[in-house]
């Protein structure tokens, strides 16, 4: 039996068998999330590591397309084996530079020699990101501001769960607004030449960000100590003074921490861009040209992939990347605020 | 020099004003067209109708019943997990010990974890490592069975994905039981185990339920974890078994809205599906926000 402070000490001396199961199994189950991390952290990298080890790899196809080529008629096997080689050779050339190929600009994984370079995609997610928490950031954090320092308290009850409520529309419904809406209304007004770009993909990201830094940047302006507003307040300063120079500045840990988790929300975020950012890889930093991120070339090409093939580990590989990002962000955050504030992400 | 402050202050107020108002208006925007685009096809024949003429007239129904199938074997393996963890967390933890890190670093971490690293998870570990796995130990890898994107697979990443909402919201629940019932129940001899099941589970039932409602909530609007983990574009039968596919609403919205040959004309349909998908996420997070808000009320007397 654990030793436990609850536990009055009647209890300890003796050996009971279903409480013994009982806190076991709890235990136990307990144990599956932290085990599922790690199968996370194993399987999506697993499935990534053949790019590094691409020699053995070929080898293996070589060998099992002769034996293929065999059994077949000489014509029609000289004639396959040719169209057969001249994908594997490339392959092959990709194959060992399939390392050097990641950090290429372009990417055409599905072409008679496929290039798989990540950097379109790397600036892709970054652009959109970026754009994304450029516009929804400081929104989000005036208006917690608002909320926080100068709503009355009617109003803080309206606005509050409203603007939480936007956390709860799934990321598709705002993805298919972006689409179907908010693209033709932008093209009208700026009259850019392509409808679905970076910029439009940036504003729709926009609002999955705003919810997360909203949350935690009222929940970080909310709980300055009472003492610092009203020694303000009482040395003479405006209610806009105080709020500005006295709550702001004391939240900015949380502040920076809520604009964090919501540059993580942006990178990792699949759906609205799949469906908002056109999807073209090309490699520019223009505002208002189509663009294609990590995740959605995930979501757009992990359907249609070869298992096993280079491509398929390539995107496992930005699975990979994206993970990480994300992790080390969210470990940034967490550093700045604790639990505290993961029970909000998690709890919406 | 009053003046200017003065000037100054109804600015950062006005800003700050400008930038709430802006976002509420938003939201207002966008339920507000996606409800006045899908109202007038929303009927009974569109609910419980299959798509028909290539996916450009007909209902959803096999969509909504997919997701109900989803959410309902996620809820039933995700739920019990994620309870008994929340015990866990609040009953047996000691604050110091090294599984309790282990528990709340993976809890954090999970709710980080962005939703397509989860699909491609679920077609690593699910479909390609244990569904083969099966596969060749019940057939001898001849006939592919397990080892292809199906509901079962699809359920089971989107438990692992909404596992911390359940957790967190327990968890809170449980804590706000108040310490004398506890007290009580040992006092009068009950075990530790016994004063759990009989004593803070059943005054913990409706953090139990929201918990639920809120990984349902969370569920049924998520596409990016089951995009190859079990979805299907067009199926003319519902999933008879666990390893059958199945339609969804959020990727029927997607698909639709995206790689249909005829977007225009199914624009109407795209509104419908949308704004039952919204409905349903909407009902659900009320209910939850409802039962959250009593449970808060609980937890501060």
């Amino acid at each position: 039996m654990t030793t436990d402070k609850n536990t009055s000490p009647l209890l300890k001396r003796s050996f009971n068998l279903p409480e013994f199961l009982a806190e076991n199994t709890i235990k136990g189950v307990s144990f599956i999330s932290f085990a599922f991390i790690i199968l996370i952290f194993v399987f999506v990298f697993r499935e990534a590591l053949p790019i590094f080890f691409p020699k053995e790899k070929i080898q293996e196809v070589k060998e099992e397309m002769i034996q293929e080529t065999y059994g077949e008629e000489y014509l029609s096997a000289d004639k396959e084996k040719k169209e057969v080689v001249s994908p594997l050779e490339t392959s092959g050339d990709e194959g060992e530079a399939t390392l050097k190929n990641l950090t290429g600009s372009e990417w055409q994984p599905v072409s008679r020699n496929p290039k798989y370079g990540l950097l379109p995609l790397v600036v892709g997610s970054l652009k959109v990101t970026l754009i994304a928490v450029l516009f929804g950031a400081p929104v989000a954090i005036l208006a917690a501001l608002f909320t926080a320092a100068f709503a009355n308290k009617k109003v803080k009850e309206l606005i509050k769960p409203t603007i939480e409520m936007l956390a709860g529309f799934p990321s598709v419904v705002i993805g298919f607004f972006a689409l179907v809406v908010l693209a033709t209304f932008l093209q009208n007004h700026f009259g850019y030449e392509y409808r679905l770009n970076a910029f439009v993909g940036g504003i729709a990201l926009s609002l999955a960000v705003i919810p997360i830094v909203y949350t935690v940047a009222e929940d970080a302006l909310a709980s300055v100590p009472k003492v610092l507003t009203e020694a303000s307040l009482s040395l003479g300063a405006t209610k806009w003074q105080t709020a500005l120079f006295v709550v702001l500045p004391a939240a900015i840990p949380g502040v920076f921490a809520a604009i964090l988790l919501g540059v993580g929300r942006a990178f990792g975020e699949t759906m609205i861009v799949l469906m908002a950012t056109g999807n073209a890889s090309l490699m520019s930093i223009k505002l208002f040209e189509p663009v294609r991120t990590m995740s959605a070339t995930i979501g757009a090409e992990m359907a249609e992939v070869v298992f096993g093939d280079t491509h398929y580990n390539v995107l496992f590989m930005i699975g990979s990347i994206l993970f990480i990002f994300t992790f080390v962000l969210n470990a940034i955050a967490e550093f700045y605020v604790r639990n505290k504030l993961m029970k909000h992400i998690g709890g919406e | 020099m009053k003046l200017q402050r003065k000037i100054t202050g109804w600015l950062v107020v006005g800003v700050t004003f400008l930038s709430a108002f802006l976002i509420v208006a938003a939201i207002v925007l966008i339920m507000s067209d996606v409800i006045l685009g899908g109202k007038d096809l929303i009927s009974w024949e569109f609910l419980t109708g299959v798509p028909t003429e290539g996916m450009t007239a007909g209902g959803i129904f096999p969509a909504i019943i997919g997701t109900v199938l989803l959410v309902l074997i996620m809820s039933i393996v995700g739920v019990p997990i994620g309870t008994i963890t929340a015990v866990y967390l609040s009953e047996y933890a000691s604050r110091k010990s090294i599984l309790t890190r282990l528990v709340r670093f993976a809890v954090n971490t999970l709710a980080g974890v962005p939703s397509i690293v989860f699909g491609l998870f679920g077609l690593g570990f699910f479909i390609q490592f244990v569904g083969t796995g099966m596969d060749n130990i019940l057939t001898g890898g001849v006939e592919l069975h397990w080892g292809q994107p199906n509901i079962l697979w699809a359920s089971l990443t989107m438990a692992l994905l909404t596992l911390p909402v359940v957790i967190v919201s327990v968890e809170e629940t449980i804590r706000s039981v108040p310490k004398d019932l506890r007290e009580a129940s040992l006092a009068l001899g009950a075990t530790k185990w016994q004063t759990i099941y009989k004593v803070v589970l059943p005054n913990s039932l409706n953090g139990i339920f929201t918990g639920t409602i809120l990984a349902v909530g969370r569920g049924a609007g998520e596409v990016a974890p089951i995009l190859f983990t079990g979805v299907a574009y067009y199926l003319p039968h519902l999933p008879g078994s666990l390893s059958d596919q199945f339609m969804n609403l959020g990727y029927h919205v997607y698909v639709m809205a995206t790689q249909s040959h005829d977007v225009e004309a199914t624009l109407g349909i795209q509104y419908a599906t949308t704004l039952v998908l919204l409905v349903l996420t909407f009902t659900l997070t009320f209910a939850a926000m409802f039962l959250r808000y009593k449970i808060r009320k609980r937890a501060i007397h």
